[in-house]
């Protein structure tokens, strides 16, 4: 598989999403920045955030989004999508599993969205959070 | 410093209109209007300024006007334009470039929610394509966010809705002019939960201008002129949540809505509490109900007592959005801002027919947020 943007993992396998942070005040990024929008340092690090956090605010989206969206090839299913926080960051994030099991402050922890399938076949896959107590 | 007053307004009304109908046109309607209703002609206008997002380059309307050679500035500051746009004429006529300044805004959107470029917001294509980049997503999450950190009910949202409808079955220029019961509202198509499809405002049509005269021209040229004591107008800080952003620092920061609020009241020489009418972004119900709080007319959670009371409605004590707001009319995103200008000083003025608010008010405030995290304020003073 290969990740939708190379940007956004430090690892697919396991899971790990990569952001940087900044040298001079601590701040965190994601997806990793060039500068810092706390302090305007631009002495980034390269750093792997949390793979599990909280979950901050959610919605579902009911209806298809107009393109740059991609819907999957066996057409538009209704997605949660949430904030959640990772302690250093808090993530924007498509969200996966039960929205009855999304409230504010639920455990969420990393996995892999598959998309697509790229050019030669290969998934392509971007990132999601799922309730921690489920499968 | 030199007084501006808001000496002519014209509306084009909100909606959908004929297919043929180009935004430039609607635009062209609206600057007629408004130089008449200021008893001016284009020729005597020194100064202007254009806002539109998605119909044209604005400065192309002195081709239907008359090529008076006048200065033409364009802005694009997305749901902010009409408040960017008012405080950039108000700055020509301030710096003595000009004692007549005219400002318009039209837009003519597709329907549907609104599409947005990645690239254009400094975000890469994964953003876009994974089906993050939703407007209605973050109003969603902003809004359940708020409720739940203020102890707000959702029903709220059904509250300020209907409300928003209310006003606009009173106003002959509104898109949706039909009142809709808060249990109706409750019950509709989900969009993003907690919105339902009656607590989103859509992308519309429809255009709007405004003659602006430097303080010493205004009494002659108008019978009631209605004193622009300020505008104000700031982009995101650090640690505010807003729309299009794939992460937040987990310290919370305030919106530019707070600053820029902050700012307009402190040039004015007014109070929050001073505010006798007000025009806040109502992209969604939950929009009004946070901005309420973000521009200092009520504090954190006091939403819920209010808006029980009736307070905000047209009867009430701080009325808001008295012409129905983007729910009823439709957000044409460059004339948007110049709408709420037009509603407040036709409320100033006592000219705001079946929807006027009683007693007179003296002191109107407008506010307009847009993406990806600008505001604009304004005080208007009778």
């Amino acid at each position: 598989m290969i990740a939708v943007d190379p940007g956004l993992f430090s690892s697919l396998d396991p899971p790990r999403l990569a952001g940087a942070r900044c040298v001079s005040c601590g701040a965190v990024t994601f997806p990793a920045a060039s500068g810092c929008a706390r302090c305007a340092g631009t002495d980034l690090a390269r750093v792997e955030l949390a793979d599990h956090g909280t979950l901050w605010t959610w919605t579902v989206q009911a209806f298809e989004p107009k393109a740059p969206y991609r819907a999957p090839a066996a057409g538009f299913v209704p997605y949660g999508v949430g904030y959640v926080d990772l302690g250093d960051v808090i993530v924007e994030s498509r969200l996966v599993g039960d929205p009855g099991e999304f409230s504010i402050g639920t455990t969420m922890r990393l996995t892999l969205l598959p998309l697509w399938p790229g050019p030669d076949g290969t998934p392509v896959v971007s990132y999601a959070f799922g309730p921690a107590g489920g499968a | 410093m030199t007084d501006v007053c808001v000496v002519g307004v014209g509306l084009h009304p909100f909606g959908r209109h004929d297919l043929a109908l180009t935004g430039m046109a609607m635009g062209a309607a609206a600057c007629r209007l408004a130089l008449a209703d200021a008893g001016l002609a284009w020729s005597e206008i020194g100064y202007a300024v254009g806002g539109s997002n998605v119909s044209g380059k604005p400065d192309t309307l002195v081709g239907v006007l008359g090529l008076t050679g006048v200065p033409f500035v364009n802005v694009r500051n997305g749901c902010a334009t009409g408040g960017v746009a008012l405080a950039t004429a108000a700055n020509a006529i301030r710096a003595g470039e000009t004692d007549l300044a005219l400002v318009v805004g039209f837009d003519k959107h597709a329907r549907g929610a609104f599409a947005a470029s990645p690239a254009d917001y400094g975000h890469r294509d994964w953003y876009g394509e994974t089906g993050l980049m939703v407007t209605t997503q973050f109003f969603a999450m902003k809004d359940r966010r708020y409720l739940h950190t203020h102890g707000l009910k959702d029903r709220l949202l059904a509250q300020v809705a209907a409300k928003a409808f209310r006003c606009g079955e009173l106003n002959p220029s509104a898109w949706r002019r039909k009142a809709i019961s808060e249990d109706e509202i409750m019950a509709a198509r989900v969009i993003n939960p907690p919105l339902t499809q009656y607590m989103l405002c859509s992308p519309s049509e429809g255009a709007a201008a405004v003659v602006l005269a430097s303080g010493d021209r205004a009494a002659d040229l108008c019978e009631r002129p209605v004193r622009l004591a300020a505008v104000a107008k700031r982009t995101r800080r650090f640690g505010s949540f807003e729309v299009f952003a794939p992460w937040l620092p987990p310290e919370a920061g305030h919106s530019p809505s707070v600053d820029a609020a902050r700012a307009v009241f402190a040039a004015a020489g007014v109070l929050a509490s001073d505010v006798q009418v007000a025009q806040l972004q109502d992209t969604d119900s939950g929009a009004e109900i946070y901005h309420m709080a973000e521009t200092g007319l009520c504090s954190d959670g006091e939403q819920q007592s209010l808006i029980d009371a009736g307070e905000t409605a047209p009867g009430g004590r701080l009325p808001v959005n008295t012409d129905g707001g983007c729910l009823a009319n439709g957000e044409p995103v460059g004339a948007s801002g110049l709408r709420q200008v037009i509603d407040v000083v036709l409320q100033l003025q006592g000219r705001a027919g079946a929807r006027q608010v009683a007693h007179g008010p003296r002191v109107g405030f407008t506010h307009v947020y847009g993406a990806p995290g600008i505001s604009a304020c304004t005080v208007l003073v009778a």
